[in-house]
C-alpha cells in the first residue's frame, strides 16, 4: 500500500506535491511498513559519520555507476542494489543527501531510469533532519531482504545523449553550472591537473540558471511561484517545451531536472548526463564562449 | 618510523580489511586529523586550496630544520577529504624533506581504497600529495 503523501501546505503548490517530504513527516513515517530511507552523498564517508535512523546508503560512484563503462548500472545491477537495500518495486523510497540534495536528486533520477514509481526527496536535504531537532545515528540499519524485478533501463524518456543534444538544437537547453563555467573563464593554474574538459564555454543557445537559484538558504526548494518566476518568467522556458538540462557530470542538472519536472510540471525534460565533461572534449561540436547563450546551430 | 615503513604499514592495514572496514579506518583518520593551529586558522589566506578535491580542503607546508610539517583545513562534512589528509599527515608530518619527496606520487592508489571510495575520488588524494611535494620543494630550495 502506498504511503500517504506529506500534506504540508508549501508542497501543495508544486505540480507534483507528492515528491517531497518534510523532516517532521519523515520522523513520523520512517517506520511505516513500506518505506525505505536512502542517504546519497557526494562524500562517500558522510553516511558513516551519522545518518537518519534506519537509512541505507547508496553511493553514486560505487553503487549507481557501472565500474567499467561510463554508464549507470544495468537492470541486473539495479535489481541487486535494490534487493540489498531492502527495496521492492512498490516501496516508497525517500532520498536525502548532502550539498542541497544534488546526489539525492541524481539517485532519484537513476531510480526513474528504472521506472521506480514512488521516490521522494527530503526537502532541505541532510541538514533538514538536524535543523528540525532530530538526531543522526551510527547504528547500522537492519535491512529486510526484498525481491525486485529485472527492469530494463529506459534511456529515452528522461536521459539525453550527445546525439540527442545535437538533434535538439532550436529547443531550450538549460546550463545549470556556475556563471564562470558557463562563460568559459577558467581559474585553474598552470601545472595543475584539471579534471574538467579540454574546451570551456557552453552548448550554443543554452540559457544559464545556476542550480542554486532553485533553493533557499536552508537548502529547501523555493516556492512554486518563485521557481516559475526564474525558469518561466526570466528565462522564458515553457512547460510544454522539450528541455535538456546539463552540468559537468549530470548531478547538479539532476537537481534542476527535478525542479522542472516535478515542481514546475514540465512534461518533457531530459538530463544530459554526459554534460560538459563530454561535450567540452568532443571533437567537432559547436561551443559558445561568454555570458550570452549564442545562436542555436541547425539540428543534426 | 620512516616514510617507507609507515607507507608499508598503511598499505598492509588497509589491504587486510574488508571494503566496508576500509571506510571505517578512513573515518578514524578523518576524526584524528589535527586541528589547525591559530596562526593558520586566523589567516586562511596563507593556505592553498586543493582544487581537485570535491570538497574544499586547504593545506599549508612548513619546512624547518629539514623537517616537513603539514597543516590541513577541511570541514567535518567532508570526512573523505579529511581522511585523505589524515593519512598523509600520519605518513609525512615531521619527516625529512628528502624522504617526503621520495614518496611515490601514486602512493594513494596503492592503499586498496579505490573500490571503497572510487578511483575518481582518489584523484583528490593524489592532488593533495602533489601539492604537498611542490610546496616542500619550493620551501626547501
Amino acid at each position: 500500500m502506498p504511503v500517504a503523501p506529506d500534506s504540508l501546505p508549501k508542497f501543495q503548490g508544486y505540480a507534483h506535491p507528492e515528491v517531497l517530504v518534510s523532516a517532521e513527516w519523515l520522523n513520523e513515517h520512517m517506520s511505516d511498513a513500506n518505506i525505505v530511507v536512502v542517504e546519497s552523498d557526494e562524500d562517500v564517508l558522510l553516511y558513516e559519520t551519522g545518518h537518519i535512523p534506519g537509512a541505507v546508503k547508496i553511493d553514486w560512484h560505487t553503487d549507481l555507476n557501472d565500474p567499467v563503462t561510463r554508464d549507470y548500472v544495468d537492470g541486473a545491477g539495479f535489481k541487486s542494489l535494490m534487493e540489498r537495500s531492502g527495496i521492492s518495486r512498490d516501496t516508497t523510497v525517500v532520498i536525502y543527501g548532502d550539498k542541497s540534495n544534488w546526489w539525492a536528486a541524481y539517485a532519484l533520477w537513476v531510480f526513474k531510469l528504472f521506472g521506480h514509481e514512488d521516490v521522494r526527496l527530503l526537502d532541505g536535504a541532510r541538514e533538514a533532519w538536524t535543523n528540525a531537532g532530530f538526531e543522526f545515528t551510527r547504528e547500522e540499519p537492519v535491512v529486510s531482504p526484498s525481491e525486485y524485478p529485472l527492469i530494463n533501463r529506459d534511456d529515452k524518456t528522461i536521459r539525453a545523449f550527445r546525439d540527442d543534444v545535437l538533434a535538439h538544437f532550436g529547443n531550450p537547453l538549460l546550463d545549470i553550472r556556475s556563471p564562470q563555467e558557463y562563460s568559459g573563464e577558467r581559474t585553474h593554474m598552470p601545472d595543475y591537473p584539471d579534471e574538467g574538459a579540454l574546451r570551456s564555454g557552453h552548448i550554443p543557445s543554452a540559457v544559464s540558471v545556476p542550480w542554486a537559484r532553485a533553493v533557499n538558504e536552508d537548502q529547501t526548494f523555493k516556492s512554486r511561484e518563485e521557481l516559475a518566476a526564474i525558469y518561466e518568467g526570466e528565462k522564458g522556458l515553457q512547460p510544454g517545451q522539450p528541455v535538456i538540462a546539463y552540468c559537468r557530470i549530470g548531478e547538479r542538472s539532476s537537481h534542476s531536472w527535478f525542479v522542472l519536472k516535478y515542481l514546475l510540471g514540465f512534461e518533457n525534460v531530459r538530463n544530459y548526463d554526459g554534460s560538459w565533461t563530454e561535450w567540452g572534449s568532443l571533437v567537432g561540436v559547436p561551443i559558445v564562449k561568454g555570458s550570452e547563450p549564442g545562436l542555436a546551430p541547425a539540428p543534426r | 618510523m620512516t616514510v617507507t615503513q609507515t607507507a608499508q604499514d598503511l598499505r598492509a592495514d588497509f589491504a587486510a580489511l574488508s571494503v566496508k572496514e576500509r571506510l571505517g579506518l578512513l573515518l578514524e583518520f578523518s576524526e584524528n586529523l589535527p586541528e589547525l593551529p591559530t596562526r593558520y586558522s586566523e589567516h586562511p589566506d596563507l593556505l592553498e586550496r586543493v582544487e581537485e578535491c570535491q570538497s574544499p580542503i586547504f593545506l599549508f607546508v612548513e619546512v624547518a630544520e629539514d623537517k616537513v610539517h603539514l597543516f590541513f583545513s577541511a570541514p567535518p562534512e567532508a570526512p573523505t577529504t579529511r581522511g585523505f589528509a589524515g593519512i598523509l599527515s600520519e605518513l609525512l608530518d615531521g619527516q625529512p624533506v628528502q624522504d617526503v619527496l621520495k614518496l611515490d606520487d601514486d602512493f594513494p592508489s596503492s592503499l586498496s581504497l579505490a573500490e571503497a571510495v572510487s578511483p575518481l575520488r582518489l584523484r583528490g588524494m593524489r592532488a593533495m600529495l602533489a601539492r604537498i611535494k611542490r610546496q616542500v620543494t619550493e620551501k626547501s630550495s
